[in-house]
């Protein structure tokens, strides 16, 4: 097998495994109604980890996802509260406030030659801020296409439901996965990841890349947003606290390597599962804090990491003779 | 001048400056159809300028550049490939994280429905590698082939982008002889398609056994084209250095067995690095120690200096029994070695040359017994001094030196310490050819003062000219040792040669 699929591999064996586990121990949780709730309930985190997988690949950081959300959570409140417009048209209008926010990011990484770390540590300071300008208290979104979108589902045979937003999520992640691996943009990512200066002798338009791939992250935030908004049915600047930091679990759960260059957008999917099955499991058990799934979650990312380690000194070693 | 119209590439009256220096003087430069031209020249003299002034990475201050006849300028080296302009340097510029075929065809990926066609971008990829003798999976990652095959591959890249000139600077800096014969083959075959070619190196005998004409530049002047079948050696080396050396390279051995034996390492060895070796080491020797590249030569010096535990085996100096068990261990028994590549392993680029070269000195002192710093400015003028390191002053960084004289001050590094045995790895690797005389002279000096060396070099000529005794090695093994009157380049070809047959068979 090559090497490269060995941390997606691992990772979709760990899942399966665990899954197994705790079917053996609670074996409702084989039910499609469980299945349903781990899409809708880690919709929002989903979307957003997608766009966070692109920003790895690349070898950068998105902080700002986050703040993002609940900016965009805020805004959709305030706006419906506050004016006529449809929801759908305030949906287009923040997902374009996003997605120039996110290309305002890569422009600034790419053009001051600044670290995507700090760009978006700012950037995040700034989304976070503007949510507060919008409104310091948790608005409520009562607006009757809000019910109407939440209604709608599929549903699947035992009960469980595909509801918009978990179906959403995985359309989503189907496009993810068609950019990655069938576009030139998608190669060009790898390519940045791999090396910016080699990327750019070869020809890569670095610039309008990264631009792109941190527009893509803002959008996505911005959709992670609305998703957010019709699942708790309001917006609060305080929302979404650190939803970056589990975007980034995910992705390196997934496989991607956090050095940028190699990974699969359909690893973060799986990694966003285990983390949705550990918060289940918990769930089920009751007696346990739910502090148990950051301290499960942590020693997981620290075992992908020292994997991670592993293959990379392997394919240092393991190079084949002429 | 020629101007003939079989030239496909001709550069007149380049000019260059940096601030305080005058990189190129108005030199012409003629390509021909077919041919593979040599640009050579010291460090220094202006290759590398000339080179990215045709490639457009700097804009050249005059003169013109004729591509088939018509006027070019190109903007940036893009802008150049797609002139026709391609150019592979020795530091392969491709992404090792892509897979094979992706790195053949990025940024023009053939598609279908907007969708990138793999399967189609994949048979393409090997069609054109095919033409390359090399048939490869393309979808693996380039990382998992050899320096060797992704060299190939970005003169497969380049040329399918370009397809007019190909630049090859430094390509063999990496590779083994078996490599270097499979890279010449491909040069050859491109030359016969009337591609023009321009070939960068610092190793003379490729020069002469794949070049058609010589460019030779000396301080940012053209110094002279010639065709290669009408240069020989002595003549092409004058041109290069302005000055003959008394003799290229001579052999000043004499005696072979002076000294006491001091050294002995029996069943020596490391598993997967390098196979237990027995190895004696005199008073006054120099062991070189040749092989092709992965054969285990510089595992060999690892295993010696502790920086790498041996596993098997014992190690006595002068009867006694040594634990040579870490590179500390060893210093402490007056070892040094100067590692192969001084960028990574050797030199700390921001320090300043007297900071470089007192480094092992106060590794081995401690660090609560400084040097003062008057014995530290001692030491440091006396060894830039005696090697002759060429530098304005010693509180220059070193990353400023010229690779030959940061080689000089990590010699002195170790000289400061006195050791005993001192071990170099490619100590003339990447240095021009005026330094590479000086350093075989210090070694020959180090050897008279009755220190025991072990070299390591891919340059047979060399190890002739220096070696007591030269220790073959294939396989990670050592397989063969010559002494005395057998020590020729001729003798040392064959033991690489035979065992590599052993292995064939």
């Amino acid at each position: 097998m090559k090497q490269k699929y060995l941390p997606l591999t691992a990772t979709i064996l760990i899942f399966l495994l665990s899954y197994a586990l705790c079917i053996a121990q609670y074996p409702n949780m084989l039910s499609t109604r469980v299945i349903g709730n781990l899409l809708t309930d880690n919709a929002f985190l989903g979307i957003a980890a997608v766009g966070m997988t692109f920003v790895i690949l690349s070898g950068g950081i998105d902080l700002s996802i986050g703040a993002v959300i609940a900016f965009t959570g805020v805004f959709l409140a305030v706006v419906l509260e506050q004016t006529s417009i449809h929801p759908l048209a305030a949906f287009a209008l923040v997902l374009v406030i996003t997605t120039l926010f996110g290309a305002l990011m890569g422009a600034i990484i790419h053009h001051l030659e600044m670290p995507a770390f700090i760009v978006t540590l700012a950037g995040m300071f700034l989304a976070r801020g503007m949510a507060f300008v919008l409104s310091i208290d948790s608005v409520p979104i009562k607006h009757p296409f809000y019910a109407t979108l939440k209604s709608l589902y599929f549903k699947l045979p035992g009960g469980g439901r595909i509801t918009l937003i978990g179906g959403l999520m995985m359309l989503v992640f189907a496009a993810g996965i068609l950019i990655a691996h069938r576009t030139r943009f998608g190669t060009n990512v790898y390519a940045l990841g791999g090396g910016t200066a080699t990327a750019k002798l070869m020809g890569v338009p670095v610039a309008s890349t990264t631009v792109r791939i941190y527009a893509l992250s803002g959008l996505l935030a911005g959709l992670s947003g609305i998703v957010f908004s019709l699942y708790t049915s309001a917006g609060y600047s305080l929302a979404a606290v650190g939803v970056e930091l589990d975007a980034i679990t995910a992705v390196v759960i997934g496989g991607t390597l956090l050095t940028g260059g190699s990974g699969f957008v359909a690893g973060t999917l799986v990694g966003i599962f285990i983390q949705g099955l550990i918060q289940t499991y918990i769930t089920f058990d009751g007696t346990l804090s739910s502090w148990w799934t950051k301290i499960l979650i942590g020693l997981l990312l620290f075992a992908f990491i020292l994997l991670q380690k592993g293959i990379i000194r392997l394919s240092r070693n393991g190079r084949q003779p002429a | 001048m020629q101007t003939s119209s079989d030239n496909i590439l001709s550069a007149v009256r380049i000019e260059k400056g940096f601030p305080g220096t005058k990189a190129l003087d108005k030199v012409d430069f003629h390509l021909r159809r077919g041919e593979v031209h040599a640009l050579l020249g010291e460090n220094g003299a202006g290759k590398s300028t000339l080179i990215k002034c045709l490639t457009g990475a700097y804009r050249r201050d005059g003169g013109s550049i004729l591509l088939d006849g018509a006027e070019v300028d190109p903007r940036d080296t893009f802008d150049a490939q797609r002139l026709g302009i391609g150019t592979v340097y020795q530091e392969v510029n491709l992404l090792p994280n892509l897979t094979v075929a992706e790195n053949l065809f990025l940024g023009r990926q053939p598609r279908r429905f907007g969708m990138v066609d793999t399967r189609t971008m994949n048979r393409k990829a090997r069609e054109l590698l095919a033409e390359y003798e090399l048939d490869l999976d393309v979808t693996r990652d380039l990382a998992s082939y050899s320096v060797a095959i992704q060299q190939v591959v970005a003169i497969a890249r380049a040329v399918d982008l370009s397809g007019k000139v190909l630049i090859l600077d430094e390509p063999t800096a990496s590779l083994d002889a078996h490599e270097v014969a499979m890279l010449f083959r491909i040069v050859r075959r491109l030359k016969a398609r009337g591609l023009g070619i321009i070939f960068i190196t610092h190793f003379l005998e490729q020069v002469y056994e794949i070049s058609d004409r010589i460019t030779v530049l000396r301080n940012g002047q053209l110094v002279g084209t010639r065709d290669t079948s009408d240069l020989n050696r002595r003549d092409l080396i004058a041109m290069m250095i302005g000055r003959e050396l008394a003799a290229e390279i001579h052999s000043t051995r004499t005696e072979t067995t002076e000294g006491r034996l001091r050294y002995r390492f029996r069943n020596y060895g490391r598993r997967g690095r390098i196979n237990p070796f027995d190895l004696d080491v005199r008073a006054g020797e120099v062991v070189g120690i040749a092989g092709l590249l992965g054969s285990g030569r510089t595992e060999t010096a690892e295993v010696l200096f502790g920086a790498r535990r041996a596993d098997s085996g014992s190690a006595e100096i002068d009867g006694q029994s040594v634990d040579l068990s870490s590179p500390r261990a060893a210093i402490r028994k007056k070892f040094g070695f100067c590692p192969e590549d001084r960028k990574t392993a050797g030199i700390v680029g921001d320090l300043s040359v007297r900071e470089n070269i007192v480094l092992a000195l106060q590794a081995r002192r401690g660090w609560t017994r400084p040097i003062s710093r008057a014995e530290q400015n001692r030491l440091a003028d006396h060894y830039i001094r005696a090697l002759d390191i060429r530098t304005a002053d010693r509180e220059k960084p070193i990353r400023l030196l010229s690779g030959g004289n940061q080689q000089k001050a990590i010699l002195a590094r170790w000289l400061a310490t006195e050791p005993e045995f001192l071990i170099l790895d490619e100590p003339t690797r990447g240095i021009d050819v005026g330094a590479h005389a000086e350093i075989v002279r210090l070694i020959e000096s180090l050897r008279e003062k009755g220190l025991s060396l072990i070299v390591i070099s891919s340059e047979i000529e060399e190890l002739v000219a220096y070696s007591t005794r030269v220790v073959v090695l294939r396989d990670r093994s050592h397989v063969a040792e010559l002494g005395g009157d057998r020590i020729t380049a001729h003798q040392i070809v064959e033991a690489i040669a035979a065992a590599n047959q052993r292995e064939a068979s």
